[in-house]
């Protein structure tokens, strides 16, 4: 087996791998299938009727930001996930096998696309059920939320280095609520950035997360005709800048993770 | 030639501790090294260094011939690890854990399902082979982590303590296991807290303390230079204990050991059973009242005692037989290099 088709390989072993697990513990399918359904439904009715936003319902404002932030915990299963087969020994297996060094990384955040993949299935016929539509063409839903699946699935390149560094799960799930928190609050998904105060506005207007939820909404035709575009060129083209974020960031995150997991030895 | 597994000079630091001070290993083809000592003894940092996990900051090797630091993917073709823990996955079954191994060692989907099968036939696990792991019990589980080891058959194996924690039957079985795989031609590395497992199962012992090799040789010549068996006797009333001493002496290879408080005396004897029943007599003869008597195989504490003047400190798991049958989770949690 040559090299290239051995990543390949190894990768989709490991992919299948987690996703059995997914499957398999209830805990996990339960949270995949209740928490996207209580995120719609919470936001949905709580602010959905006591905030108002220009020209266009709030609920279905919200959906995109709702999608947005769910995936982004969806890729924070990336770190638990290693962090628990470092924790296990599980990982020291593999580093002992022969082979490939990228694909215990890669079968992880491929398998984490899957998870968010069901869980954005499962939000959007909650969304479509609570009155939430899609306006555009369907084509361009699709690409909405692939958009959203690609922009998870380099958070989750970032996830696997913090594990790798700190494999604990407890610490993993503590950080990443205490960035993602911050992260998907401070940008445009659940009020527009317009609306926020000086330094905080300007971080939303640049916050990737703000230009994945501003390009959702835009694919999904949930922006109603008549709405002033933003003033800055990250929410003006938020498609081009997301992607920015992505290519960037997977380059960044994914050699780094790599290089750190040959290294990674539990002690 | 050189031996299947060489190493030399190595050294590992973690900041100001000093892991490995300086540690050479070599196993001969087909032979088993046991590498014997207590917990932090730098046994776990010297597999995890030879299975590629853990670069050394000094020292080389070379495992069936294949240098460490330059061909590492090399080497790992090469071996199979079963670690201390047994690394296996609780949600996935028992045979999914062993299919997965196989693909990863590359032999292709029908050769790694039916040398998956074959393993848990031969490892007495077909009943529980479409069960999830976290249904097996301790012993079971390690049957299966080694049975992982075992998937691609390399021909170098590493068993870094391969039955702390479990019971004395399971430990037993997994014995058994082993020699079988020795009998096969399989190269084995095997750390291990307990003189009675290097004695059972190594061709030669090294016994390690502090990162560097402190003894060598096989099971005998340790024992010959601990004193072999000895005699442990209490006795009833302590102003016999000098007299008790004396008539020992006559039978015992070494000094005498005297623990006044408990009346109990220790004799390192080379007879085996025929020298403690000439004791006994002698005792006898001297009216000297037993309470309690017993040979005792020397221990990796007995053996400590005499190559370091201390005993072997066994720190967080200081198990003892009854200790053991816990769950095996608990007696090796320690996270500090062993």
């Amino acid at each position: 087996m040559n090299a290239v088709t051995a990543v390949f390989a190894d990768t989709s072993v490991i992919a299948k791998r987690n996703v059995i697990k997914i499957v398999r513990v209830p805990e996990v399918m339960v949270f995949v299938l209740m928490s996207p359904i209580m995120f719609v439904l919470l936001f949905g009715y709580v602010f959905g009727n006591a905030i108002a936003v220009e020209g266009t319902s709030y609920r279905e404002f919200l959906i995109a930001g709702i999608f947005a932030q769910s995936v982004m915990f969806g890729a924070t299963f990336t770190g638990a996930g290693i962090a628990e087969d470092m924790q296990k020994g599980i990982m020291d297996r593999f580093r002992s096998l022969p082979m490939s060094r990228s694909a215990v990384l890669a079968g992880r955040t491929i398998s984490d696309v899957v998870y968010n993949l069901l869980s954005l299935i499962i939000m959007a016929i909650t969304g479509l059920a609570v009155g939430w539509r899609i306006r555009g063409s369907f084509l361009e839903a699709i690409l909405g939320f692939v958009l959203l699946l690609v922009f998870a699935y380099a958070v989750s390149w970032v996830m696997a280095y913090i594990a790798l560094l700190v494999p604990s799960v407890e610490v993993i799930n503590n950080a990443s609520f205490m960035v993602i928190f911050p992260l998907t609050f401070i940008a445009n998904t659940f009020v527009p950035a317009e609306d926020l105060p000086g330094p905080l506005k300007t971080f939303a207007e640049w916050n990737p997360v703000s230009s994945v939820t501003q390009a959702a909404r835009e694919l999904f035709g949930n922006i109603p005709p008549g709405v002033p575009a933003p003033d800055v060129w990250s929410l003006q083209h938020p498609i081009i800048y997301t992607m920015i974020w992505v290519v960037i960031t997977i380059a960044v995150f994914a050699p780094l993770s790599v290089n750190r997991y040959k290294r990674a030895n539990r002690r | 030639m050189t031996a299947t597994i060489s190493a030399t000079g190595l050294v590992k630091r973690y900041g100001e501790v000093t892991a490995l001070d300086g540690l050479d290993l070599s196993v001969p083809e087909g032979t088993v090294l046991g590498l014997l000592g207590p917990n932090g003894a730098g046994k776990t940092t010297a597999v995890s260094i030879l299975t590629t996990l853990l670069e050394p900051d000094e020292g080389q090797a070379t495992i069936a011939g294949v240098d460490l630091r330059t061909r590492p993917d090399e080497v790992r073709r090469r071996i199979g690890l079963s670690g201390q823990y047994a690394a296996v996955d609780e949600v996935l079954t028992g045979y999914e854990n062993l299919d997965m191994i196989g693909r990863l060692y590359h032999l292709g989907k029908a050769r790694s399902k039916t040398r998956s099968r074959e393993l848990l036939e031969r490892f007495d696990l077909v009943d529980a082979g479409d069960r999830p792991v976290k249904t097996y019990s301790g012993g079971m589980r390690r049957r299966l982590d080694l049975a992982g080891a075992l998937v691609a058959e390399p021909p170098v194996l590493f068993l870094d303590e391969p039955t702390t924690g479990l019971d004395p039957r399971s430990r037993i079985d997994l014995w058994a296991v082993i020699r079988e795989l020795v009998a096969k031609g399989s190269t084995l590395l095997l750390t291990t807290q307990y003189m009675e497992e290097a004695d059972q199962l190594a061709d030669e012992i090294v016994v390690i303390d502090h990162g560097t090799a402190i003894a060598r040789g096989t099971s005998d010549q340790l024992k010959s230079q601990v004193g072999g068996d000895r005699i442990d006797v209490s006795i009833d009333d302590a102003d016999q204990l000098g007299r008790a001493r004396a008539v020992l002496e006559r039978v015992a290879v070494g000094d005498v050991e005297v623990d006044a408080p408990v009346r109990r005396l220790l004799a390192p004897i080379s007879g085996g059973a025929g020298t403690l029943t000439t004791a006994l007599r002698a005792l006898d003869d001297a009216g000297i009242a037993i309470s309690d008597v017993g040979l005792r195989r020397p221990t990796l504490d007995d053996v400590f005692l005499t190559l370091t003047g201390r005993r072997a400190e066994h720190e967080e798991t200081s198990e003892d037989d009854a200790g053991r049958e816990s769950d095996p989770r608990e007696s090796t949690s320690s996270g500090a290099p062993s």
